[in-house]
């Protein structure tokens, strides 16, 4: 098993170089440069400019310059946030960033699974078509309309919440855009645990764990919730994925301090590696997001095997 | 073929109210998408300088209220469900298109190209793409045709593994034999036999991939990369509102709730009629 990890590991490596290279290129053929400006500059500045950023190279040698300094953990410096390099931006935004995707997450896998698999143990009760609604709800309705409802409803009207900024370490600040950007991956895994759990509780296996005399509470406990959980596990990596297109534009709905404003506007303002670090940092967070979800499969179901 | 299995399925979505129910909301939206932009007194793009801001009301001929130039929301509104309606069309048969290329090619022909398409598909499936659609919305700019070119690109993943595994069901069926015995070629079997035998679970598919797609339209465009002014769309209109929301919360509360009103009924009769259709398939 370690060797099947860390041959999926050495796998990533090009995942990622495939990425990198063809974003470098991408956001060079954009037309515009980021030294453009509504003034043009002089053009002694400019040359100026593009040799101290090492723009006037062609651009296969700009192209080795930065994949020589990214394997040195060198991300470059930013060309529109001046006197910042790129890992200085990234390493202040991200950990906010990071403290919402993950509290988002977690609630929604700490109350999507409870309730698609109170659902299904309930079917055709009230308590499943509220559950069933919610889920259709949460899958239709876009966080971006989400988050400013909910700011006018607590903030604007009733004043339990602020409408929107940040203070580190404020639960506060955070609840509102935390909860529009968990309903999403909420609503997905309700269904997917509901329908899961329908499916397990019909299989052989649960008759004769209850034919047996086992419980109900026990079989579900032991028996049937870990192989339900399956795709809920191969949905994670999407839900990593959806966290961080939602993040885009919750954080600048809620005016929070993350990386999410970096990736539209560095790419509008042609800010070459601003914007390679960030698909860097989030194409790496979504391999390994995929890595670990491999990991738990093995554990729900041990007929998985790591031979390929 | 007889009409049996059309027949009951159709039996099957009548008897799921809830899908019944969404349809009848679509209709409705779609019908005042279409018909109330020419009905209305008011023109989307003109200003009324007497009613800025204008609360909704009956009182005067705004009734959604009008926004900071005093343009009237509500042919505003469905305007802009027009413009979003018409992106997850196009969009909708540009990833229909392609999935179903791809993936019918991938299932007939085998062996090494279909393991080839499929490690594409696969590696497709773990990338971050919205990324890239964000690089080619930012490249083309204001160019709609490559943002309608873009948003499909994104759908048709699911699409070609669909097709791909119908086209594996059917291609060992007589019918194929008899056409590769009579000399067919494979691209004319692919276009003649095998699309025509495995469009219809896409198309139901379909219904399914175009709430998905109005919603990245109107993400794209709520960030500024999607449909430009003096067109707007849902999601422009969206972006508007959630700036205006202090002062004048009925710019987002209109077209927000239409968006919202409109995924979910498109999601719900969706699902009823994959439901519907999988009925069919299963016994």
């Amino acid at each position: 098993m370690l060797r099947y990890f860390l041959r999926r590991l050495a796998g990533a490596i090009p995942t990622l170089f495939i990425i990198v290279t063809l974003s470098f290129f991408l956001v060079r053929i954009a037309p515009g440069g980021p030294f453009d400006e509504e003034r043009s500059l002089p053009p002694e500045i400019l040359a100026n400019l593009q040799s101290a950023y090492g723009l006037d190279q062609p651009v296969w040698a700009q192209y080795v310059r930065y994949m020589r300094g990214v394997l040195h953990g060198d991300f470059g410096p930013s060309f529109r946030y001046k006197d910042f390099t790129v890992t200085e931006l990234i390493a202040q935004g991200f950990p906010v960033t990071f403290e919402l995707g993950t509290i988002a997450l977690a609630l929604a896998l700490a109350v999507g699974i409870p309730l698609g698999a109170f659902a299904a143990l309930h079917r055709y009760s009230a308590a499943d078509y509220a559950a069933v609604s919610l889920a259709a709800a949460g899958i239709a309705i876009p966080s971006f309309v989400l988050l400013p409802l909910l700011a006018l409803l607590f903030g604007v009207y009733l004043h339990w919440l602020p409408v929107a900024g940040w203070e580190a370490g404020s639960i506060r600040h955070l609840a509102l855009p935390v909860f529009a950007l968990s309903l999403p991956p909420l609503a997905y895994i309700v269904r997917l645990t509901r329908g899961g759990m329908l499916e397990v509780l019909g299989s052989p296996f649960i008759r004769t764990a209850l034919a047996k005399g086992l419980p109900l509470r026990s079989v579900i406990a032991r028996h049937a919730l870990r192989p339900a959980l399956v795709p809920v596990a191969g949905y994670l990596a999407p839900a990593v994925a959806s966290i961080m297109t939602g993040s885009l534009v919750v954080e600048s709905i809620a005016g929070l301090p993350g990386v999410g404003r970096y990736l539209v506007q560095g790419a509008l303002n042609r800010d070459y590696t601003l914007v390679l670090g960030m698909v860097i940092l989030y194409s790496a967070l979504l391999i390994a997001m995929g890595l670990l979800v491999d990991l738990l499969y093995a554990w729900l179901d041990p007929r998985v095997r790591f031979e390929r | 073929m007889s009409a049996g299995p059309w027949r009951e399925a159709a039996r099957e979505l009548w008897a799921n109210k809830a899908a019944v129910a969404a349809l009848l909301v679509l209709a409705l939206l779609v019908a005042a998408a279409i018909l109330g932009p020419p009905l209305s007194p008011n023109d989307p793009e003109t200003l009324d300088w007497t009613h800025v801001a204008a609360d909704p009301g009956f009182a005067h001929a705004h009734w959604f209220g009008t926004d900071r130039l005093g343009r009237d929301l509500f042919v505003r509104t469905l305007a802009g469900a027009r413009v979003s309606m018409a992106v997850g069309l196009i969009a909708g048969v540009v990833s229909l298109g392609l999935g179903l290329a791809f993936g019918a090619v991938a299932g007939y022909v085998g062996g090494r190209t279909d393991d080839l398409m499929m490690r594409f598909i696969e590696i497709m499936s773990g990338l971050p793409l919205i990324f890239f659609v964000i690089f080619l919305t930012v490249i083309f700019g204001r160019n709609q045709f490559a943002l309608f070119i873009a948003i499909g690109a994104v759908g048709w993943l699911t699409t070609a593994r669909i097709v791909r595994g119908q086209t594996l069901s059917i291609r060992r069926q007589e019918y194929i034999e008899a056409a590769v015995a009579s000399g067919a070629g494979t691209p004319r079997i692919i276009w003649k036999h095998v699309v025509p035998n495995v469009i219809g679970p896409v198309v139901i598919y379909a219904t399914l991939t175009v709430p998905q797609i109005m919603l990245f339209e109107s993400f794209l465009s709520f960030l500024g990369l999607g449909i430009q002014e003096p067109s707007a769309s849902l999601g422009t209109l969206i972006a508007e509102g959630a700036g205006e929301m202090e002062a004048a919360p009925w710019m987002l509360l209109a077209p927000g709730l239409f968006l919202a009103l409109l995924l979910v009924s498109l999601n719900i009769f969706g699902d009823g009629l994959r439901d519907a259709f999988d009925f069919r398939e299963r016994r």
